[in-house]
């Protein structure tokens, strides 16, 4: 078991002709993931050749989960045509749509979030991203471009607004393994939050504990830490990013930046601490933590 | 800052006074001499506070203008020199309110916040007298029409007098919100003048970066390079993401997270070994070549603060052996550039085959180090020798 993502994933590729599309979609096939073809308008009705397999590229993503089966769209077009491609995959009724693109302007995403909300999302789309790594389900299948070669499957779930600290987390603990891994994108608004992922991996019967990391920035570190507290039961180890970040600094990640006195390390270290998340100082810390755990069950 | 906030208003039909920007207290006495009247002399920094700070003086004449602009021009606003001064119509305000739209990020929505009680101080107002701080939601996909504008200005109790100007407002407001990308749009104090005239006085527009690189070319304008820290100027010329920190420790790093996490290991590191810290953020991405590694630690190495540099990367999609070749290119380029102790610590894809060409290259400034936490131990160790 996993969440959002298995072997029965069906995925396209929305951008599959791009530098970005290409280079990441041969790593996906490469990974065992069933990638069954790619969606750019212009070139509609031609094929690519990606790791010795060949790819139909469809004009929209509608014809292409009409041909295919598709049931997930990984979005890899520039920031500028991010919010139609997101639209156009709701409207087809995606059933989960990863925004791999950084750089996507935040009221695009605001609006994009908006219609999630609306009628117009009858399918119940689920997104995540944008700015994000993506989800892996190590062994089953790879939505994004965690390298899948980190980490084989195993009983921790891991949620995180950090890509390169889903990797090196992923590294630290990866005798033990991972359920599924997600990266939830370090961008002011996004789709799936951390809360969404604790509730996933709560019901997921392969998930024994769960590693969240957090970052500097908005509040929903400390949102999650209300949550866990009433509705998560199974461990959770923590870690926070950027307690040594300068007040109105925007820290890489377009959302990272402590405002004020609010989005701080320190009060999201705090909160997950009074829920009885055990938090790490550094990631090699935290990684200890979450093998202490795993040892007793 | 006020002023280009207020061109961003006039642009979208907000009713306000542009007034004058000068950089010298006799251009300051001729904008005062053009305006006639009282005029309000106000120091122009991206910083809040600045009435407090002395920074905003009523003038009678010009040569008080004069006066004031020298005393403002040159001072310093919470660490931010005054290099401009906005020289207005002194219009003073029979009320004043406070209205603003932003980016409510943990509600995924918009935000509108309006006050007709106190403009200047809302945040004493929200603690004092919450209930007339008026919070309305407004959704990204139906935006602020009329109907809209005429229910914010319902919900916040526009008085009689200014109502339908205020409607016009907030509909302005909502087109600069939207149409220039910003993440808040906010008027304080937004004031009812003689006559019952509607005016943004005084205003502060953030805009969302990502949106700028993206639509809005025109944005460039509104940086202010001198404000800005030399090597981060830098920096930002040759593309790299960099953030100038008060320590002692370079850091350079791929991917926001692990660099932000390295800097917290770093600082922690740093309590046995001086207290040293770390000099700053730089996250070069994916794909550290050796021009990126060599611009990168160009940047580093000019801090004069720095004593020693922690490269920490984590092979993810870029293998170690790109990484550990970007580096030995970064040498080459820079040869006697390069002054300062380097601690690598490599990990991930390819991390054999990446250390053994460190080993190989066996430079005198370069120590490698396995482990983040330990490779932080050592450069924070040779940043207090």
């Amino acid at each position: 078991m996993s969440i959002y993502l298995n072997k029965d994933s069906k995925i396209i590729v929305q951008g599959i002709t791009g530098g970005m599309g290409s280079k990441h979609t041969t790593l996906m096939i490469e990974s065992g993931s069933n990638i069954v073809g790619g969606v750019n308008a212009r070139k509609a009705g031609t094929t690519v050749e990606l790791a010795g397999t060949t790819q139909p590229v469809f004009g929209t993503v509608e014809e292409a989960m009409k041909e295919t089966g598709a049931d997930v769209s990984v979005v890899f077009v520039p920031p500028a045509f991010t919010k139609d491609a997101c639209i156009e995959a709701i409207d087809a009724g995606i059933g989960l749509l990863v925004v791999i693109t950084e750089g996507v302007p935040v009221q695009d995403t605001a609006e994009v979030w908006s219609y999630l909300q609306s009628e117009a999302n009858h399918a119940g789309t689920r997104m995540i991203g944008p700015n994000c790594p993506g989800i892996i389900t190590p062994g089953e299948s790879l939505a994004g471009i965690t390298p899948h070669t980190i980490a084989g499957t195993g009983p921790i779930g891991l949620v995180s607004k950090s890509g390169t600290l889903t990797y090196q987390m992923m590294y630290e603990l990866r005798d033990y393994g991972f359920s599924t891994a997600i990266g939830i994108g370090g961008d002011p608004v996004i789709g799936t939050t951390h809360i969404d992922a604790l509730a996933a991996f709560e019901a997921d019967p392969d998930t024994k504990a769960i590693v969240m990391i957090g970052e500097i920035g908005g509040d929903a570190e400390e949102r999650a830490a209300a949550y866990i507290k009433d509705n998560v039961t199974k461990p959770v180890v923590g870690y926070v990013a950027g307690f040594t970040a300068p007040e109105g600094k925007t820290m890489g990640h377009a959302g990272a930046i402590v405002s004020g006195s609010s989005g701080t390390a320190q009060a999201k270290k705090e909160a997950l601490e009074a829920v009885g998340v055990k938090v790490g100082k550094t990631p090699s810390e935290t990684a200890a933590l979450m093998r202490e755990i795993l040892e007793t069950l | 800052m006020e002023y280009q906030a207020k061109e961003l208003f006039a642009k979208h039909g907000v009713a306000t006074t542009l007034g004058v920007v000068v950089e010298t207290a006799e251009a300051a006495k001729a904008a005062a001499e053009q305006i006639g009247g009282v005029t309000v002399i106000k120091a122009q920094v991206k910083a809040g506070g600045r009435g407090k700070a002395g920074g905003v003086k009523l003038a009678k004449t010009a040569d008080e203008a004069f006066e004031h602009a020298s005393n403002i021009l040159g001072m310093e606003i919470k660490g931010l020199t005054v290099n401009r001064v906005l020289v207005t119509p002194a219009t003073p305000p029979e009320e004043e309110y406070y209205f603003s739209f932003l980016l409510d990020r943990a509600n995924r929505q918009y935000l509108c916040i309006a006050s007709v009680e106190g403009g200047v101080e809302i945040e004493e107002v929200a603690k004092t007298n919450p209930d007339a701080v008026k919070q309305i939601p407004v959704d990204p996909g139906t935006g602020v029409d009329e109907a809209k504008a005429r229910e914010i200005a319902t919900e916040a109790k526009f008085p009689e007098a200014v109502f339908e100007q205020a409607v016009v407002m907030i509909q302005a407001l909502y087109a600069t919100f939207v149409e220039e990308d910003a993440t808040l749009v906010e008027v304080n104090p937004l004031a009812r003048l003689a006559g019952d005239k509607l005016e943004a006085l005084d205003g502060k527009v953030s805009l969302d970066d990502n949106a700028s690189e993206v639509r809005h070319p025109d944005h460039e304008q509104f940086e202010i390079r001198e404000e800005a820290d030399p090597l981060e100027a830098k920096a930002k010329d040759k593309g790299l993401n960099y953030v100038k920190l008060d320590g002692q420790v370079g850091i350079i790093g791929n991917g926001a997270g692990l660099v932000m996490s390295t800097l917290d290991v770093v600082a922690y590191a740093g309590e046995a070994h001086g207290g040293v810290k770390p000099a700053n953020f730089l996250d070069i991405g994916g794909g550290a070549n050796a021009q990126v590694m060599a611009d990168g630690l160009d940047v580093i190495l000019n801090d004069p603060q720095v004593k020693s540099v922690f490269v920490n990367v984590f092979g993810g999609i870029t293998a170690c052996d790109e990484v550990a070749n970007g580096i030995k290119g970064a040498l080459e380029i820079l040869g006697d550039e390069a002054s300062k102790p380097l601690v690598v610590r490599l990990d991930g894809n390819n991390v054999e085959k990446g250390r053994a060409i460190l080993d190989e290259l066996n430079h005198p400034l370069v120590t490698q180090v396995d482990t983040m936490d330990g490779a932080a131990d050592k450069a924070a160790e040779l940043a207090n020798a």
